[in-house]
């Protein structure tokens, strides 16, 4: 019961705080395609692969007092930071969760913008092509974020690296 | 003439109650029609289990599908002389309007958690597989299948071609809003399509709305809100969701403890085995679905037998509130005397929550989170709709997630104890039966 609303919590405090909902989109699916079995459905959308489970399960979340959702005016639109609330602890020391330990990767993640974890989600969604193919796909889905050669480069590198170490 | 440009003799209309007449004039629209992947549409509700709640909500993903279809045929004709909309993709827009939901199974949603599969997955194995649709969509030109599942994946080159499927005011939501409406005889739900229509702006990579349609897609998207919490999370027809679920779970469970069941459920074993071929996946169809319920009520396993028979009679798990910040105690407790009455609380005592739904509510979101709906403005400046309207603003401010909990309460009060049946009641109703409804 709840089990996919205590693994986001887990997330969300290993995470300490999230700044930015498209982030959290994209952290969510970049651990999910390492095999950290969150169970969001992800589809492919404008800005890349997007969950509206998640949106609503974060929102569950913050409803119930689990996390603080701040909101903050930024001219032409709004961006979110959450953090856990005492509750939001309460209610994950109730669960025993069988999740392996991917707080390196967050760490990794954290330090990269939105835009780059954009890229890095949207190539590990066609991960069924080949490596150009992929590289091509991204110039077809994403044109006018006009992804550079060496950022492409720097997420292959990105993704190796996230790999490495996921303990169980 | 090409087979891309070919037209029936004379145009073809399907009666619809939503749209008055679905037409049809080429031939590559009416052959797809045509083949047994989407005639088998015509045996896949729309809406699951809410028949349970509205019996009039008897109809199809082939219904549906057709409105889609003609909602961007619409579209289309409105946008051939305007810049921007590139003609040539016409017939892409339409074959992708019309098969979109092809990959859609019975029940899907809940098919869809039990065993691990997705819906968009089908569609894109039934577009580029050894199929029917596939032949005549490669018969238009070599590649033609893939730019279709393209389109539905959203992964297509042209964005404003997607958008027109698939973006937050779409034909498919226009369409099953209205539908769905329509077929449950509910009175939320209508909006003026024809105004949006007229509204409607195609832009390099997205559909925008004229900025003085504004009022128009502010009924759609209360209409939206509204659906979301009067229908498609009506509390009864969750509790018949969850039954199946269960029913599902438990048919698995059984199967991977070797039980025997009576009638070896064939249609079945490459679900419960996550191995299912495109062939077996075509093959299960809501009938299919019915007849291993049937017979599942007479099956030796008491809580198969039980879950088919309230899912087939509509014996349905009662429910309240439940708030897992407040409860999760309470919940606890319950778990343990469901226990202790022989009641096995993993089928018996379950939380539903809203986002264990597929229907979402209109959300403007973060900058590029997803792309919301924009107004263009006289200036051709675009703005964000909730940025510019009130009421939308106010909707999407709102509180709107909800948990139940749901257990069924005839077997509570059958109970042989009763003072553990009273204890358990007194932890779901509290003590004076008033804070919560049934």
């Amino acid at each position: 019961m709840l089990n996919n609303h205590a693994k986001l919590m887990q997330f969300f405090l290993n995470a300490k705080q999230v700044t930015g909902r498209k982030k959290l989109q994209k952290m969510i699916y970049i651990l999910q395609s390492l095999g950290v079995p969150f169970e969001e459905k992800y589809q492919f959308h404008f800005y890349g692969p997007y969950s509206e489970e998640l949106s609503l399960r974060v929102e569950e979340l913050c409803n119930l007092g689990f996390l603080d959702e701040e909101k903050e005016n930024k001219s032409s639109y709004f961006q979110y930071h959450y953090k856990v609330t005492g509750d939001g602890e309460e209610f994950l020391h109730q669960f025993a969760l069988d999740m392996p330990d991917y707080g390196k990767q967050i760490e990794m993640m954290q330090n990269k913008s939105a835009r780059f974890l954009e890229l890095v989600s949207t190539m590990l969604y066609f991960h069924e092509l080949s490596k150009e193919e992929v590289e091509q796909k991204i110039h077809v889905v994403k044109p006018k974020q006009k992804y550079t050669e060496d950022e492409i480069k720097e997420a292959w590198e990105f993704i190796d690296s996230l790999s490495v170490g996921l303990a169980n | 003439m090409a087979y891309k440009d070919e037209l029936l003799s004379e145009e073809k209309v399907f009666k619809d109650p939503v749209h008055r007449y679905v037409h049809v004039r080429d031939r590559v629209i009416w052959d797809l029609i045509a083949t047994p992947e989407f005639q088998r549409l015509r045996r896949i509700k729309q809406l699951g289990t809410t028949n349970i709640t509205f019996h009039g909500a008897e109809h199809s993903r082939f219904n549906h599908s057709l409105g889609v279809y003609e909602i961007v045929r619409r579209i289309i004709y409105n946008f051939k002389d305007r810049p921007h909309w590139n003609n040539n993709e016409r017939l892409l827009c339409l074959c992708a309007a019309l098969l979109h939901d092809l990959g859609h199974g019975p029940f899907s949603h809940s098919f869809e958690k039990v065993f691990k599969l997705d819906h968009e997955y089908f569609t894109q194995a039934i577009i580029l597989g050894d199929t029917y649709v596939n032949k005549v969509l490669e018969r238009v030109q070599p590649g033609f299948a893939q730019d279709v599942a393209d389109v539905i994946a959203k992964t297509y080159s042209d964005k404003l071609v997607v958008s027109l499927i698939s973006s937050q005011i779409d034909a498919d939501r226009m369409d099953y809003l209205q539908r769905d409406a329509y077929f449950t005889g509910v009175s939320y739900g209508h909006f003026d399509m024809e105004r949006i229509l007229r509204v409607m702006r195609p832009i390099e990579d997205q559909v925008v709305i004229k900025s003085s349609g504004m009022h128009a897609v502010e009924d759609y998207i209360m209409s939206r809100y509204q659906m979301y919490w009067q229908v498609y999370f009506h509390p009864v027809t969750r509790s018949a969701e969850v039954i199946l679920s269960k029913i599902l779970h438990r048919a698995k469970e059984l199967y991977e403890k070797d039980y025997s069941f009576k009638l070896k459920p064939t249609h079945f074993l490459s679900f419960f085995a996550r191995n299912v071929s495109l062939d077996e996946y075509l093959k299960l169809d809501e009938s299919i679905v019915h007849y291993y319920f049937q017979l599942w009520q007479d099956e030796e396993d008491e809580i198969l037998r039980d879950l088919c028979e309230r899912f087939m009679n509509r014996r349905l798990f009662k429910y309240v509130e439940f708030n897992p910040n407040r409860q999760m105690n309470e919940w606890m407790k319950l778990h343990q005397l469901f226990k202790e009455v022989g009641i096995n609380p993993d089928y018996y005592l379950v939380v539903d929550s809203s986002s264990d739904l597929p229907y979402d509510f209109y959300r403007p979101g973060e900058e590029e989170e997803r792309l919301p709906i924009h107004l263009l403005m006289p200036d051709g400046s675009l703005k964000e709709l909730s940025r510019h309207s009130d009421i939308v603003e106010s909707i999407s401010g709102k509180k709107r997630t909800d948990h139940k909990l749901y257990f069924p309460k005839d077997m509570l009060t059958n109970l042989k104890d009763q003072s553990k049946a009273k204890e358990i009641l007194e932890i779901l109703y509290g003590q004076g039966d008033v804070r919560n409804v049934e």
